[in-house]
């Protein structure tokens, strides 16, 4: 009786699992595996051709042109996490804490804070965009207003400033994320070891890094992972600022744009390179998923129970 | 009973044999879906002429159109008939194997076509044609006639007039160029709109015989020409994106376009009022050769495996005559390659006078076969040079440097 409720208790789990499963193995772990076997392809437009081992590998990291166009676009990724981590994430903590000790009008910011996540990142692409335009944009309008008309720049047309204005654009619309997720650990934290907190400090400060960081750590592995992941995924709002090119000459390149480039060719200047382009996206992945492993990894060790 | 079903199956049999033999219906793919109801009436009339051959219209994304192509003809499940991108666009077609082989004695009537047109549906390394040539486009000049008018400016002859024409513009509050390069093809195509004087007929053919490269003083002068002119771009163009550009000449604020054929449509349509004209950027002197870059965009080419060879040939047969170019030609506001259509649009009849002084867009025509691209180095090396990042000589030999990893010609 007892084995035969088991029975189908299972096959009613089972039921529940296996459509999702299918599902996932049809549309990720099946084209992840075939995108692994056609990186050691050679390929003539989306002709399949010979087995070639590691040579596409060995193009996309060490022969000119692509070992420069791969090590140039690898470096910005790197600039755009960090570049992130401070103006996305550190912002995002900085305006969770202020929301969370009810600053005035905390009402209304959480809900402004939190907006332009919703907002398409094409949306908040074309808008900066905007912003940004050399003539019309409100950014220069603003300044020459002001009387800073030097400051005025094609920001993004120089590689000077180029990739900073949409490392800004994308921190602006998604600021709110990390916002939300701290302040709900902030939350969390139990009032007792706040008021135990308060009889030892009157300084913000001290509470802030000594108490709430601490106990805030589940959000940032959350946010900091999250962050990685995004930032060398990251595709959408270069794409839309700066082109698939990543102008101005490669300035805004990374390597979501980079491989998409490679793989399918960029209309206005190159063929598809398919053997490349897959190597590429390889590398990528298993970039991502050794290193956001280990970060998460590293990041659980620091959490406290609560 | 058991015959009269016989008799009736027999009959059906019959007839719907009769009629499958009686119409073939191919299948036409391109990316030009705004065109379909012109399209329909082409077809319309190869059938009044063919009846037994229905062709039907189909159309996909632009930017992704190859890739579609090509999957689907990998899969044999490709159109009988389909219109083609050039040069590197073709080859990786009918490198693999997918487009049906053309010469003169299938279709005639490329007997007639010019060389360029029939080079850029030819796969080089066969020298086989595998397309017949559909349009062209020419990198020029265009400009708002109107302003022209009213600050007493005409066609410059020289450089040093264009240079003055432009000091007019500027000196009067008026946008000389809209060009701006924050699109990074747009740093290619300036270079062909407006210097393909200065490099001149004697530099493209020196280089297509491999006795120069892009270190060769006229490709130098040509980008020091280039960076003189850009001081006449709006303020920031560096960070002017291509939509911007086109808006700002459209909207009547900037006097000239340095840009394809292509524009004029699109600029015709944004702002019916304006007042187009269009010339060669000049040379340096008044008496030299005023040349456009001219190149071939698409042509039609029929599937090697089609359902029914014969009648795609005949389809082509008609897409290389008068018949279908003359409409396609005033209808589509296209520079057909067919050889002696004639232009209602006076527009398109002075491009197609311009085509005949003409030199390649060559980054496009001649160098997108290996990485790196010779576009890929024009465009950063302009953008470079016009962030005052790259000097004109750079400019020459990261060209010429770059395309020695695969052109052969160039290599030491």
């Amino acid at each position: 009786m007892l084995s035969s409720k088991l029975t189908g208790r299972r096959l009613w789990i089972a039921a529940l699992v296996v459509p999702p499963l299918a599902f996932m193995c049809l549309f990720l772990v099946y084209p992840i595996l075939s995108a692994f076997a056609y990186a050691f392809y050679e390929w003539r437009g989306l002709v399949r051709g010979d087995f070639v081992w590691f040579a596409n590998f060995h193009r996309v990291l060490f022969e000119y042109p692509f070992s420069e166009r791969t090590l140039n676009a690898f470096t910005h990724n790197i600039v755009v996490f960090f570049a992130l981590m401070i103006l996305q994430n550190g912002v995002g903590f900085l305006l969770a804490y202020c929301l969370w000790r009810e600053l005035w009008g905390a009402r209304f910011h959480r809900i402004a804070v939190f907006l332009p996540v919703v907002l398409s990142t094409v949306i908040v692409g074309l808008l900066w965009k905007l912003f940004l335009h050399p003539l019309f944009g409100a950014v220069n309008v603003s300044l020459r207003a002001v009387g800073l008309g030097t400051l005025a720049q094609p920001w993004l047309g120089q590689d000077s400033t180029a990739l900073m204005a949409i490392i800004v654009a994308n921190a602006w619309h998604m600021v709110g994320f990390p916002t939300l997720v701290f302040l709900a650990g902030m939350q969390r934290i139990p009032s007792e070891i706040l008021d135990a907190a308060r009889m030892e400090t009157e300084s913000e400060w001290v509470k802030m890094t000594k108490i709430v960081w601490p106990l805030v750590a589940p959000s940032a592995t959350v946010v900091f992972t999250l962050l990685f992941v995004g930032a060398f995924n990251w595709f959408e709002m270069p794409f839309v600022m700066g082109g698939i090119d990543g102008s101005p000459h490669g300035a805004t390149d990374v390597l979501g744009l980079y491989f998409y480039r490679t793989a399918f060719g960029s209309m206005s200047a190159s063929a598809e390179n398919f053997g490349p382009g897959s190597a590429l996206a390889v590398l990528i992945f298993l970039f991502i998923a050794v290193v956001s492993s280990v970060i998460t990894l590293k990041l659980r060790k620091r959490e406290i129970q609560l | 009973m058991k015959r009269l079903l016989l008799g009736a199956a027999l009959a059906v049999g019959t007839l719907l044999s009769a009629s499958a033999s009686f119409a073939t219906e191919l299948t036409f793919w391109t990316w030009r879906q705004e065109d379909k109801a012109e399209y329909e009436k082409l077809f319309a009339a190869f059938t009044k002429a063919n009846p037994d051959i229905t062709i039907k219209f189909e159309a996909f994304e632009a930017t992704s159109y190859n890739t579609v192509l090509s999957t689907a003809l990998a899969g044999g499940k490709g159109p009988d008939l389909m219109m083609t991108r050039t040069y590197g666009g073709i080859e990786s077609l009918a490198g693999a194997g997918y487009l049906m082989a053309l010469d003169e004695t299938k279709i005639p009537a490329l007997k007639g076509f010019s060389q360029a047109a029939l080079a850029s549906e030819t796969m080089r390394s066969n020298k086989t044609l595998y397309a017949v040539p559909a349009a062209s486009q020419t990198m020029l000049v265009v400009y708002n006639k109107d302003i022209f008018d009213k600050n007493g400016i005409s066609e410059p002859k020289s450089w040093d007039e264009f240079i003055a024409a432009c000091k007019t513009l500027k000196a009067a509050g008026i946008m000389p160029f809209a060009n701006g390069t924050a699109t990074a093809w747009q740093n290619e195509t300036i270079v062909s709109a407006l210097t393909s004087s200065i490099m001149g007929k004697g530099f493209y053919a020196d280089l297509m015989a491999g006795k120069t490269d892009f270190n060769d003083p006229r490709f130098v002068e040509a980008m020091t020409k280039l960076k003189e002119i850009s001081a006449y771009f709006p303020d920031g163009f560096v960070g002017l994106d291509y939509a911007s550009a086109q808006q700002l000449f459209t909207s009547g604020m900037a006097a000239m376009f340095a840009g394809g054929s292509f524009e004029l449509a699109n600029f015709a349509k944004q702002n019916p009022a304006l007042k187009l004209g269009i010339f060669a950027a000049p040379g340096l002197k008044a008496d030299d050769d005023k040349l456009v870059g001219l190149f071939y965009d698409s042509g039609f080419a029929a599937n090697a495996k089609a359902k029914d060879p014969a009648a795609a040939l005949k389809f082509l047969h008609y897409a290389a005559s008068k018949d279908f170019a003359q409409p396609f030609a005033n209808n589509l506001n296209n520079v057909s390659a067919v050889p002696g259509v004639t232009f209602e649009s006076p527009l398109l009849a002075k491009v197609a006078e311009l085509n005949k002084n003409s030199i390649a867009y060559m980054t496009l025509v001649h160098f997108r076969y290996g990485e790196p691209t010779g576009s890929n180095l024009i465009q950063a090396g302009v953008s470079k040079m016009l962030n005052g990042q790259m000097t004109p000589q750079e400019i020459g030999k990261s060209m010429t440097d770059g395309l020695a990893t695969w052109y052969a010609p160039f290599k030491k």
